[in-house]
């Protein structure tokens, strides 16, 4: 009897260990193929454009991206496996683009980037591509402890006319089908993506704002505390998951 | 902002009661017995709620008898014989607010504007289908009877 416990205990603990999975596996093989092939991969474009604008001094007198932090492959190894990040001088969480939009207005001088820009994808693309393959390591410290708290709070609440919590769908019914479309996991391994139905690349805050709107709910502001708390959840939830970037989702 | 969430907080408080008072839910056992528009529902109107994906949206959670919708969720069980597991009371306040008869449900609560959280500015107060579609909706589910074992 004990030995049957143990066993199944085994089996369960093992199957727990593996139930997480990226929504990579989730999508037609086709799909998959293009997201592995950066020949392929449309997302590539934004990360190339990251790579110029890296390298480029966004007026005549300012510093380029380079000019500081040299070789991203080397600098930037790491870097957005540890975002959101807890930011001392704010005394607040920071998402990476929140980072990237800090540095141009304080070390840059440059004209100021607008969240879902163009540029700043392009950024934040080439910034989170330097850790792809890497395991997502969220920081320990206690400031992101409370800020993760908050965001699994947010996780489980019922929110918008469906009053419906994220947790509900992504952890609940995960592997599901909501009419056509398999519910995924949530696990936000390879933002910024290639969004299939955005014919384009976005933030993970703008997957985010796109559930809100299907529950009907009135969206959180782009760099809100509340979504870099959701972030900071998500990512601690897929914590030791390779980062993808840049993924390709339906 | 503080101060902002805190006035919202409060006219919501102001409001619950207004709003409970001007929606009399008869609830009897876990039926809810008067049509809320004092006439019966037309099916075919009911039918048509249930695939619109923008008004009713069932079949993104529910399968059921519709062939020219290929795209079903399996979220929750098949429509297929609703008509025969509820009566029409019943039906009527699981459509209404299925969280009355079961708080883990994730049904939304198609006619109930109370007690919800950040509804967007668009949808605000009002509820998702109007007392004459939840009627309609009744009365196309309730057609849905059970094949009888032969």
């Amino acid at each position: 009897m004990k030995r049957i416990a143990l066993a199944l205990f085994a089996c369960c603990s093992i199957a727990s260990a593996d139930e997480r999975r990226s929504g990579l596996l989730d999508m037609r093989p086709e799909a998959q193929a293009m997201q592995r092939d950066d020949s392929m991969n449309p997302g590539m474009l934004w990360v190339l454009d990251g790579e110029a604008l890296w390298g480029r001094k966004p007026t005549p007198a300012a510093q380029s991206c380079a000019d500081c932090h040299g070789d991203a492959a080397a600098s930037m190894r790491g870097v957005a496996a540890r975002y959101p990040a807890f930011d001392q001088a704010s005394g607040s969480a920071i998402d990476l683009a929140g980072r990237i939009i800090q540095c141009r207005e304080a070390h840059q001088a440059g004209p100021p980037l607008a969240r879902e820009s163009k540029e700043l994808l392009a950024l934040s693309s080439f910034v989170a591509h330097q850790s792809r393959g890497l395991p997502i390591a969220p920081p320990e410290d206690t400031g992101m402890r409370a800020v993760r708290a908050l965001g699994q709070r947010i996780y489980n609440t019922r929110m918008g006319q469906l009053d419906l919590s994220c947790a509900q769908c992504h952890d609940d019914h995960a592997g599901r089908r909501l009419a056509g479309s398999s519910i995924p996991q949530a696990h936000p391994t390879g933002y910024p993506i290639y969004r299939l139905e955005w014919q384009g690349v976005g933030s993970l805050q703008r997957r985010l704002r796109g559930c809100m709107v299907g529950v009907r709910a009135e969206p959180f502001a782009y760099g809100s505390s509340e979504f870099i708390a959701i972030e900071a959840y998500l990512m601690e939830r897929a914590r030791g998951m390779a980062l993808e970037t840049p993924a390709i989702r339906p | 902002m503080k101060a902002a969430r805190f006035l919202a907080s409060l006219l919501l408080a102001m409001a619950i009661p207004a709003m409970a008072a001007a929606q009399t839910l008869q609830v009897t056992g876990d039926a809810v017995m008067q049509s809320l528009t004092g006439s019966a529902g037309d099916p075919a109107r009911g039918r048509a709620i249930i695939t619109d994906r923008q008004k009713g949206f069932c079949l993104l959670c529910h399968s059921g008898p519709f062939n020219e919708e290929p795209l079903q969720g399996n979220l929750a069980p098949s429509l297929e014989g609703a008509g025969s597991r509820w009566n029409e009371g019943q039906l009527r306040l699981r459509l209404m607010d299925n969280k009355r008869v079961n708080a883990e449900s994730i049904m939304p609560a198609y006619h109930r504007i109370e007690g919800l959280n950040r509804v967007g500015a668009t949808w605000r107060d009002r509820p998702i289908l109007t007392a004459a579609e939840i009627e309609d909706v009744l009365a196309f589910l309730m057609g849905l009877k059970a094949e009888k074992a032969p």
